[in-house]
């Protein structure tokens, strides 16, 4: 017979909603495993979709997603020059901020070489860009529909293709335009701007008093490129040759000393190192702080249920019980209460965790050690409880 | 001649509680025999040590000094004898029933009486057998899946004397097992006692202080300070 199992049995009403308690406090610790690891999985997103093995950025920065990062686009044919490389394709990142149905509408635009490589993962409805201009392909989690318009610089781009879960490194879910349109969203000034910033520069260089008049006409013919052009890009990605050394090919590409190559191991490391890492601290402190929490009122439920049955020990002893059945009793209710409580904590994260504002990832490595320690946990804690039995003397059962 | 083999044997059993001067002797140089089938009353105001004779005959008290022989086997001399297993001897030999029935609250009627079998080891059909006999057998068939708040006193007090006698005990310690109960249902559970020591050949201790309960006993001790006059011999 099982004395655990018939206590719960009893007494079943306080039991589930003790379990229901601490199910909702596992939950929140599991929920803040899985924000951690979406902290990763999104910090990692881009990086993993762009399936690159050199990220060539700005000279002395951390870029693209760390750091800003502004290299020539044409940069991309000395890159794909380089001995070993197998491909070279120019990005652009930006977060753009606007307002749509009335509310701030937050998504990282990544332009793309539409010949090159970089643009969107899969395709899960719709089709990809075809065309150069005005076309965008958004993540799922944008909740835009095919066909859908959306204005950004200067012009309306149409939304022809969904994809899946890109996202920024912020969390924020990406959209895909051709490198071009990208350029212009990012750079192209509207054309009053455009005529400020003529006359601005024209009348300092008509100012130098140095210049010949035919300097200045020069010049000033070309303060059109200098103020309109937007062949820039905040990193070049590069693909190696089969059988390449990545660290020869990173050596020869650094070598010019005007662009940093930055492995795709070294850009995790930016990554989830500098900028994650707070977060991550953060979220283990509350982990363990909730577990300690766990700890402790598993211990006093299971020490005061323990109080509520020195009558019931102290005759199990006087009738002749083994330790072990008064043990077994105490120990069994605390593993049973973790295991449901647990339970309850995984059903309601996996019920829910769609849901949430940021990702969930749920690892199957830290469901099994969340449970091996909740396990332990309540092995600990029904320590306190056995300690008090085993103290009881059988002679306790005479008092009325 | 044949050497009588007594289910109680009690020499010069001394009680004594605390020490120096808060000491108590709660029994003092107690000597008796008690015979398998015997049905004996222990009488006496409160205080005089009734409890305390159960407890050390019902290895739970250790005597202070003097021998405990329980079924031939010598418990206690001068202190527990060394390398015992008094739980083992308790679930074996003896039988308690107490004076609050002393239930499992979250164990049905049957469940309370399986479990004295079940930690002897025996199988869980073996005791639900066994436990469903005994409890059909003290009118409590109607009665196996109730919880003990569901019980009457006297329908509980059976309860736990079913259990005490699970095991076949050789010896039976009752600690006023008829105090919460009505004279009716007292004198029935006393009936049914006799009727036990009968039937079971146990030998059987009950501490009482009502002197209506005590006819049809086979001998009545009188306890008075820890001294324990035998009123009717044998
Ligand atoms: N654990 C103990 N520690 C110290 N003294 C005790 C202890 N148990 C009992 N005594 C003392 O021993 C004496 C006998 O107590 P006991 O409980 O055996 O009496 P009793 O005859 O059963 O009384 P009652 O009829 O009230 O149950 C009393 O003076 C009591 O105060
Ligand atoms: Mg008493």
């Amino acid at each position: 017979m099982n004395l655990a199992i018939r206590d719960i049995r009893y007494h079943r009403g306080r039991f589930i909603l003790t379990s229901i308690g601490l199910g909702l406090l596992l939950g929140v610790v599991i929920s803040m495993g899985g924000i951690y690891r979406g902290l990763f999985a999104d910090a990692l997103a881009v990086l993993h979709f762009t399936k690159a093995d050199i990220w060539v950025v700005q000279q002395n920065t951390n870029g693209p997603f760390a750091e800003s990062s502004r290299i020539p686009e044409d940069i991309k044919y000395r890159i794909k020059a380089v001995p070993g490389v197998a491909d070279a394709a120019p990005l652009s990142f930006q977060t753009i901020q606007i307002e749509r149905q009335g509310k701030p509408f937050r998504f990282f635009l990544i332009g793309y070489d539409l010949n090159g490589f970089g643009g969107p993962p899969v395709i899960l409805a719709g089709r990809d860009i075809r065309q150069k201009h005005y076309e965008m392909v958004v993540a799922k989690a944008m909740k835009m529909e095919i066909g859908e318009k959306i204005h950004l610089g200067l012009h309306d781009y149409t939304v022809v293709g969904i994809t899946g879960k890109v996202v920024s490194s912020g969390g924020d879910p990406a959209a895909y335009v051709s490198l071009a349109d990208a350029q212009d969203i990012q750079f192209k000034k509207d054309n009053d701007a455009v005529r400020n910033d003529r006359a601005r520069i024209g009348a300092n260089l008509a100012g130098i008093q140095s210049l010949s008049p035919s300097q200045a006409k020069f010049l000033k013919l070309n303060i059109a490129g200098i103020t309109e052009s937007t062949h820039t890009v905040n990193t070049v990605v590069a693909r190696l040759a089969p059988g390449a050394n990545l660290k020869e090919v990173q050596e020869r590409i650094s070598r010019w000393n005007h662009f940093r190559p930055i492995s795709v191991e070294e850009q995790t490391k930016i990554l989830t190192k500098g900028m994650i890492e707070k977060a991550r601290m953060q979220l283990g402190l509350f982990r363990i702080i909730l577990l300690v929490i766990s700890a402790v009122i598993i211990a006093l439920i299971i020490y005061t249920s323990t109080l509520d049955k020195i009558k019931v020990i102290a005759t199990l002893k006087l009738i002749g019980s083994q330790n072990r059945v008064i043990i077994g009793m105490i120990l069994q209710q605390s593993l049973l209460m973790g295991v449901i409580a647990y339970a309850i904590g995984y059903g309601l994260i996996l019920l829910t965790y769609e849901n949430f504002p940021r990702r969930i990832v749920l690892e199957p490595f830290d469901l099994q050690a969340l449970f091996v320690i909740v396990m332990a946990i309540c092995m600990i804690a029904s320590f306190v409880g056995i300690r008090k039995a085993l103290k009881v003397e059988p002679a306790e059962a005479l008092g009325g | 001649m044949d050497k009588i083999m007594y289910a109680i044997e009690v020499e010069n059993l001394t009680k004594i509680y605390g020490k120096g001067e808060t000491a108590v002797t709660a029994i003092a140089d107690a000597t008796f025999h008690v015979k398998p089938g015997e049905l004996v009353a222990i009488l006496g105001p409160s205080g005089s040590g009734k409890t305390t004779l159960l407890t050390a005959i019902g290895l739970i008290n250790e005597p202070t000094h003097g021998k405990v022989i329980i079924d031939g086997a010598t418990v206690a001399d001068e202190g527990w004898t060394p390398g015992l297993d008094l739980k083992r001897l308790r679930r074996e030999k003896l039988g308690f029933i107490f004076q609050a029935h002393n239930l499992i609250p979250f164990l049905t009627a049957l469940e309370n009486v399986m479990i004295a079998l079940e930690i002897n080891h025996l199988s869980k059909n073996e005791a639900k057998g066994r436990a469903t006999e005994l409890l059909v057998s003290l009118n409590l068939g109607h009665r196996l899946n109730n919880y003990p708040t569901a019980l009457s006193g006297g329908e509980a007090q059976r309860v736990a004397i079913a259990r005490a006698l699970a095991n076949k005990p050789k010896v039976i310690l009752a600690d006023e097992p008829t105090a919460a109960l009505d004279t009716e249902n007292g004198k029935n559970v006393m009936s049914l006692l006799k009727k036990l020591a009968v039937d079971n050949h146990s030998a059987i201790l009950v501490v009482t202080h009502d002197h209506r309960m005590v006819e049809g006993f086979d001998r009545i001790f009188q306890v008075n300070d820890g001294r324990i006059a035998d009123e009717i011999g044998s």
